[in-house]
Formats: C-alpha cells, sequence, structure tokens
C-alpha cells in the first residue's frame, strides 16, 4: 500500500444532509457535504463547535446515517445495510478514536484493546496476543495489566489507538483525539497517527486546533453544516 | 473479508462480560438479588413446612397401628354435614365389638379393641394429674401396635371382673410418680383404688395435640363404672385387618354387619363411621395442602416482585451504562450481541438470587425446627423449580431492559455523557 495512493475512494460522501428534529424545530446539522477521501489519505476535518464536524465524523463511522445523500463507503452504499452489516463494518474497516478516550473503566487495559476482536469472533488466545503487540506499538507493553483510572490521560488514549488498530482496519476515525491531553501527550499520540499513515492507514481526525490540523496532508473546513474550504481544493488548483 | 459479523461471539465471553458487570455492581447486584433471595428462601421454607407438617401427620397416623379402620359412633354425610356428634353419640356397644370380632361374620378382622374413654383425675400420694382414661380389652395392645415398657398388660380375666388395675401411659406415669418406679403402686380416680400393673413404653410421637403416651389404660368393665357411664357403650372401636390388601373388604364386612345389627337399611343413614388410616390421612393433609399452597402462593408474588426488582435495576443499568452500550455498538456489536449480553445478566442475577436463595432455604429449614417446633422437610422438587423460576425470572424480566439497551443507536449512546 503506497501512502499517497490515489485509487477509488474510500470515503465518498455525495449531497449529505443530516437533519435533527428537536421536537417542532428542525436542525440541518450538514447540508450538501460532498467528500471524497482517498485511500491512505491524511485528512483533518477542522471547524467551530457546532459546525456539524461531529455529525459528518459520525456519518463516516458508519454510527449514523445521513437523512438524505449519499455515502459510499468502499464503493458499498451504507443505506443499504442492515445493522448487523453495519456493525461488522464498523468492527473490521473502521477503527474509532475518541475525545472522552472510551474506555471501559473494570477492564485493565490489554482487556480493552481486544473489545473489537471479541465482536469479531477471534479466539481468546489469539485475542491476547494481538492485543499485547497493538499495546507494544504504542508503546505501553508494561502498562496492559493496568486499569484506566491508573493511566495518564495520554497513556489512555494511546490504549484508544491500540484498540483502534488491533484489527487492522483500513479507516482509523478520530474525534478530538487531543481535546483532553496536555501538549506533550498530544505530540505522542500525533506522532502515533503520522506512523500510520506513513504505513498505509486512511485517517480521518477531527479537530478544532489548528496545530493539530496542520499534521495531516489534507485540511478539510467545515462550518453551518457546509464544507467552506478543502486543501484539496488548492491542490486541484479549485479554490471557494 | 470474513462476512460472519459479531453474531460469532460466544457463550462464554458473554457470560464472562456479564459476570464482570455483576461483579462491578457488587452492592446494587447484591440488592437487586435479594428479592429473588427473599421469594426463593420463603418458598423452600414454606413448601418445606407443609411437607414437614404432612409427614408428621403421616408418622402420627402411621404410629396408631398397621391396617387398622377406626369405627366411631355417628355419621358424617358429604351432603347434611355431621349426623350425631362424634363421640357423643352413644351407637356402638360392645355387642358391635363382639359381632366384629366373629371371623365367621368378618373372616378379614385380625384383631377388635373396643374402647372407651372418660377424662379422669387421677391421684398417688400427693400429686394428681388429669388424664384421658381409656378401657378396653387386652386386644387394644396388638391393636394399637403398642408395648408394655415395665410391668405387664391387663388379662381377659381381669376384664371379666372388672379388676382395679390400670395400665399408664410412660408420660402419666411420670406425672405421677416422680421418683421410682410406678408399677405395684396405687393411684386413685373416683374415689376407687387402683393398682399399676404396668407402664407403656413411649411412643415418642410428642408435640400432637393429645400425646399418646399421656393416657391411662383400664379394663372396659373396670371404667364403665369409673365413669359412670351406660354400661355397653363404647366411643371408638379399634379394628385390625388381616392384612392392608384385604382392608378394603374388611371395612365392607363391617360396614354391611354394623348396619344389618342396627337395623338401617340405608347406607346414607348409618349412625357409626368407618375411617382408615389413608382417609385420615387424606382429611389432614387437604388441610395442610391448603395452607402451603396459600403459603407457597404469597412466597411465589414475593418472587415475582423480585423479578420486577431486577428489570428495575436492569433498566436504570441499561440508562447508566448507555456510553459502554455505544462504544460496543462502535466496536462491532450487533444489537443480537448486545441484547443477549443485557439478558445473561439478568438471568445471571435471577440464577444467583435463586442459588443463595437456596441456600438460605437449606439452612433455614434446618435451624426453624428448633425455633417454631415444627419440622421443615426441603423438597428436591421444590428446590429444583424455585432455582429454575428464578432463572425464568431474570429471563424474563431482562428481554424487555436488554431489548431496549439492544435499540440504541451507537450515536445516542456514545453523545450522552
Amino acid at each position: 500500500m503506497s501512502a499517497e495512493s490515489t485509487g477509488s475512494p474510500v470515503i465518498d460522501i455525495r449531497g449529505a444532509d443530516k437533519i435533527y428534529a428537536t421536537g417542532a424545530v428542525e436542525v440541518a446539522a450538514l447540508r450538501g457535504v460532498d467528500l471524497t477521501i482517498g485511500q491512505g489519505e491524511y485528512v483533518a476535518i477542522v471547524g467551530p463547535s457546532g459546525s456539524g464536524k461531529s455529525t459528518l465524523m459520525h456519518i463516516v463511522g458508519c454510527l449514523d446515517v445521513p437523512t438524505s445523500g449519499k455515502y459510499l463507503l468502499g464503493g458499498e452504499d451504507v443505506a443499504h445495510m442492515s445493522e448487523r452489516q453495519l456493525a461488522e463494518v464498523r468492527n473490521r474497516r473502521i477503527g474509532f478514536c475518541f475525545q472522552q478516550f472510551n474506555l471501559l473503566a473494570s477492564m485493565p487495559a490489554w482487556r480493552n484493546v481486544e473489545l473489537p476482536l471479541v465482536y469479531a469472533g477471534v479466539p481468546r488466545s489469539e485475542r491476547r496476543e494481538r492485543s499485547r503487540s497493538a499495546l507494544e506499538r504504542v508503546g505501553l507493553a508494561d502498562r496492559a495489566d493496568h486499569l484506566p483510572g491508573e493511566l495518564s490521560g495520554g497513556q489512555q488514549q494511546r490504549v484508544a489507538v491500540a484498540r483502534a488498530l488491533v484489527t487492522e482496519p483500513s479507516l482509523i476515525l478520530a474525534d478530538e483525539p487531543t481535546g483532553n491531553l496536555d501538549s506533550s501527550s498530544t505530540a505522542d499520540v500525533l506522532g502515533l497517527f503520522d506512523e500510520l499513515s506513513s504505513s498505509g492507514r486512511t485517517i480521518v481526525l477531527i479537530t478544532h486546533e489548528h496545530d493539530v490540523a496542520e499534521r495531516a496532508r489534507r485540511q478539510v473546513q467545515i462550518r453551518d453544516g457546509h464544507v467552506v474550504e478543502d486543501s484539496a481544493w488548492a491542490g486541484a488548483g479549485v479554490r471557494s | 473479508m470474513g462476512r460472519c459479523g459479531g453474531a460469532v461471539v460466544n457463550w462464554t465471553e458473554t457470560l464472562r462480560t456479564a459476570l464482570e458487570a455483576v461483579r462491578a455492581h457488587r452492592l446494587r447486584s447484591i440488592l437487586t438479588m435479594l428479592g429473588i433471595v427473599i421469594g426463593v428462601s420463603s418458598v423452600i421454607l414454606t413448601v418445606g413446612l407443609g411437607q414437614g407438617a404432612q409427614n408428621k401427620v403421616k408418622d402420627e397416623i402411621a404410629a396408631l397401628g398397621s391396617n387398622l379402620l377406626i369405627v366411631s359412633p355417628g355419621s358424617s354425610t358429604s351432603s347434611a354435614g355431621v349426623r350425631g356428634g362424634f363421640g357423643s353419640a352413644t351407637t356402638l356397644t360392645t355387642t358391635d365389638a363382639d359381632a366384629i370380632a366373629d371371623t365367621s361374620v368378618v373372616p378379614d378382622v385380625e384383631a377388635v379393641a373396643p374402647t372407651t374413654s372418660t377424662s379422669l383425675a387421677l391421684t398417688a400420694g400427693t400429686s394428681n394429674w388429669t388424664t384421658s382414661v381409656v378401657g378396653t380389652t387386652p386386644s387394644w395392645l396388638s391393636v394399637r401396635a403398642r408395648t408394655v415398657e415395665t410391668g405387664r398388660f391387663f388379662t381377659q380375666a381381669e376384664v371379666e371382673h372388672a379388676s382395679n388395675v390400670i395400665v399408664l401411659g410412660s408420660d402419666t406415669a411420670s406425672e405421677l410418680f416422680t421418683t421410682g418406679n410406678a408399677v405395684g403402686q396405687t393411684v386413685s380416680a373416683n374415689g376407687r383404688t387402683l393398682t399399676v400393673i404396668g407402664v407403656l413404653k413411649s411412643t415418642g410421637s410428642s408435640n400432637s395435640g393429645t400425646s399418646n403416651d399421656d393416657t391411662a389404660i383400664v379394663p372396659l368393665s373396670t371404667e364403665e363404672s369409673l365413669a359412670g357411664t351406660t354400661s355397653g357403650s363404647l366411643s371408638t372401636i379399634y379394628v385390625q385387618g388381616r392384612s392392608s390388601g384385604t382392608l378394603g373388604a374388611a371395612y365392607d364386612e363391617i360396614d354391611a354387619l354394623l348396619l344389618n345389627l342396627h337395623g338401617i337399611t340405608s347406607a346414607s343413614d348409618a349412625d357409626f363411621s368407618i375411617s382408615s388410616q389413608d382417609s385420615l390421612l387424606d382429611t389432614a393433609n387437604s388441610t395442610n395442602k391448603t395452607l402451603t399452597v396459600l403459603l407457597g402462593g404469597i412466597a411465589a408474588i414475593s418472587l415475582l416482585v423480585g423479578g420486577i426488582g431486577v428489570m428495575n435495576i436492569m433498566l436504570v443499568s441499561v440508562t447508566e451504562r448507555i456510553r459502554e452500550i455505544g462504544l460496543r455498538k462502535a466496536l462491532g456489536a450487533t444489537p443480537k450481541v448486545i441484547r443477549r449480553q443485557f439478558l445473561v445478566e439478568a438471568s445471571t442475577l435471577g440464577l444467583l438470587g435463586g442459588l443463595v436463595g437456596v441456600l438460605i432455604g437449606i439452612v433455614g429449614a434446618q435451624v426453624l425446627p428448633s425455633i417454631i417446633d415444627q419440622p421443615v422437610a426441603v423438597s428436591a422438587l421444590a428446590t429444583s423449580a424455585a432455582i429454575l423460576v428464578s432463572l425464568a425470572l431474570g429471563i424474563g424480566f431482562g428481554v424487555y431492559p436488554a431489548s431496549r439497551a439492544a435499540r440504541l443507536t451507537p450515536i445516542d449512546a456514545l453523545r450522552s455523557v
């Protein structure tokens, strides 16, 4: 896999709307978003809070479906997928990192990391092995048996990255992964993403911090549910 | 890429997750199980008490003798209630007893013991004791399956001469003669002095309304003059059949004989009634059963309430663990897997509650008899049924919370903080 593959797009969103109906009021979180992300790209989605970037992330991650418009993931239309198939797609193709880490407090680090493998039906001994090696990749092999509460914020997020990696997904989605971290932990985690990117994984990172976004090779600006700027346009000689 | 999805998550994995969740919220789990624990242990104890009471009655009735038929004066009919009063009617006579004892008429009868009894005050020195004094014949001993501990029973000759002899029950003997041997001593009753010739062996069946050991036995003729009752009238005739197989035949023979003797043509007008040990058992058990069913029903309701408690807590748990559910879904758990996880968790709570309840029930069954003086028989059937029911309650009341958890969309679950 090459780092700058421009083959068939992994993510292909066309005219996606997302409208939330809260009582009588309809709030459009996304309005006609078009976004194409190719294999191996490292994309940062940037925007102020309320801009719709989290909603976009949820749709990209198959956690939510657009109200209208199309989303093709690896060429497949997610609108035609059942809940079960969506769960499988999340399990096999996507690795998630959240701002709140979302580790289960009652389980040691390695059990948290193996969780996606449990749902993939991987046998226990293999899970343990793969979980340990994923933790090794994020530099936390010696903390495998620690509970999340015994780890620092940066370490917790690295455990979460290990969990996102363990199924060897082609796409990694990170929602404000550095939002709760100090600057040195931020550097650690972003370093991991750089590594993952150079190993050919597609990474989509959501942030509102510009210096974090700078680390990605492509920045997509979102405001009020629209894509207002995309550095890929500049590359193609198109600017809004 | 495989197409098998999350459905392959195996049961041991699901069970492990459920046990971890139960352990993670230890106090809450214990409180949730409490309802089931109380329900199951009370079901076991109430059913055990009923069973214990039935066993006790069975033992007492068996202690009356073997292959016994009891002929009492008066009759009870199902439609018109009781005809004449039990005991107060004087329709049975020694003539009846003699006729029943005639093996040419009633071939299936082994022995007959006519009895009449009165409550009398017995005095020995300074002690006096009121007990039921039974007048009968020597065959009483074998018919009622009793034995003499010390001394002897009276003879037929003593019955014919209305001798002043008395045989005491073991309790009566120890009440009257606190020290020393009762045999050879004298007691007086209604101004008559009787010599104690024997003491009956204790039957050990205490705690019943009428103790078999608090009694005094005298010859039938002696009893009649002591109590001043009408000569020849009896309160009960105990008849021992030849074998359990011919007891029915003996019953019919006695019935026909007495109807004939009393000049009664219609069986429904009978002025006597015959009961067997089985019919006594049935009567006693029907009351016991009603009580057991009633108490068991109350216990079952508390079990149901326990089940609702499980549902309540599981619903709280689903709401509280909404982020966890969201995360699991984001990581690839299908609705089916989530539903199964919560279902297994609820049934684990139910089953654990059931097992703890059984344990408490069994311990209670050991402890309770010494407190309330009632035997408790733990029935294996009730125990296994209680465990199964508690498991079923866990599953049944887990369905709704589990399907709520399964229906949560990952995004709603993740978003809520």
